[in-house]
């Protein structure tokens, strides 16, 4: 099973600067193990944000993402008190979804 | 006008030389470095290790908190800059990684023989660095106090002197042909001073930590391990008392520094 994010949600005005931190391996598929064979590619494909239960962001992602992904967007109309929920999908089928809430 | 012209002179002779050699790239670096920094990967890491130390595992299915760092059983806060210390239970100096070694056998059972010979990122040793980025977070800003009273503790730092001044392999290299002389670089890695206090946050004040290159979280042990495999050496071993006593050579002189682990690296 797939770690915790870690999710910051701070409010600016009617503004909300989400930071997001994944723990994912985000295998490229370009590299070789010690026996030479390639490593299959493991990738989160999808990201989605959602502000109390609606969908605000979604973005596809692909191999060339770093491991252990960073990633930081605003949402518009968000206040303190909201909660933020994190959804991402990978390669495997894999997916996890953390909440915070907007401080 | 003279006048002038000499107090202008003067001016100019006190810019501080670091300052006019600080080249763009290094600036750029820098740059990099504090953006990176909003987003430390290290964290996933802290929040397993604080998972791991809570959780009851091994054969005698018992969580580390009975664990004694230096501080007393179960005290983790501050712990972290006051190691590698002498535990009177091993009768050895232990380092951070070590003492974890000898609480995962002697509490969970665990093979510490085992954890030792695996290699670094895989299984065992994956909590094993967990752990230590977790407690060396708990004691993030305080400054390094390693103790110096026992007597084994002093020989330790002798023999990490002499260990870190030791020349030899292919390369005749010691680490102080690195760090042993201030304003060193290799390539674009300014290199710091281990022989003094290098400042808050810089050389052993900065492990573990988080290297962005490779996406690897790294402990002080794996840290030595690479220094050691840079000069061409074998790498005495996990926990080996050489490793630990070049750890009470380094923490001894960063006394005062503040601790900034786990850290964030290129």
């Amino acid at each position: 099973m797939a770690d915790p994010m870690r999710i910051r949600a701070q409010a600016n005005g009617n503004k909300a600067t989400v930071r997001v931190l994944m723990s994912h391996e985000m295998e490229s598929g370009q590299r070789k193990d010690s026996s030479g064979a390639a490593i299959p590619a493991m990738h989160i494909t999808e990201v989605s944000a959602s502000l109390n239960g609606k969908v605000v962001m979604t973005s596809d992602w692909g191999p060339a993402v770093s491991k252990n992904p960073f990633t930081q967007f605003t949402i518009k109309n968000a206040k303190a008190g909201d909660k933020v929920a994190i959804t991402w999908k990978d390669t495997k089928g894999d997916t996890r979804t953390d909440e915070a809430t907007v401080s | 006008m003279k006048a002038i012209f000499i107090a202008s002179a003067l001016a100019v002779c006190m810019l501080p030389p670091a300052m006019a050699q600080k080249s763009a790239a290094i600036s750029a670096i820098e740059e990099y470095r504090a953006l990176l920094a909003d987003g430390n990967p290290a964290e996933l890491f802290e929040a397993k290790g604080a998972d791991l130390w809570r959780q009851k595992r091994g054969p005698k299915k018992a969580s580390l908190e009975a664990c004694d760092l230096g501080l007393g059983a179960g005290v983790v806060k501050g712990a972290f800059v006051q190691l590698p210390r002498y535990f009177a239970d091993t009768s050895r100096v232990q380092d951070l990684e070590s003492r974890l070694l000898t609480c995962m056998s002697s509490l969970q059972g665990l093979d510490e023989k085992a954890i030792a010979k695996t290699a670094f990122g895989k299984g065992e040793q994956k909590n094993v660095t967990a752990l230590a980025t977790w407690i060396a977070s708990e004691s993030r800003g305080e400054t390094f106090k390693l103790p110096q009273a026992h007597s084994q503790e002093k020989a330790f730092y002798e023999v990490g002197k002499r260990l870190f001044f030791q020349r030899g392999g292919p390369h005749d290299f010691a680490c102080a042909s690195c760090h042993g002389s201030d304003d060193q670089r290799i390539r674009l890695q300014d290199l710091p001073n281990l022989t003094k206090n290098p400042g808050d946050g810089i050389g052993f004040a900065a492990w573990p930590a988080y290297r962005v290159g490779n996406g690897q979280m790294w402990g002080m042990q794996q840290r030595l391990n690479d220094c050691y495999r840079q000069q061409r050496f074998p790498f005495p071993g996990f926990g080996s008392d050489a490793t630990i006593a070049l750890g009470v050579y380094l923490g001894v002189n960063a006394a005062g520094a503040k601790s900034i682990a786990p850290a964030l690296k290129r």
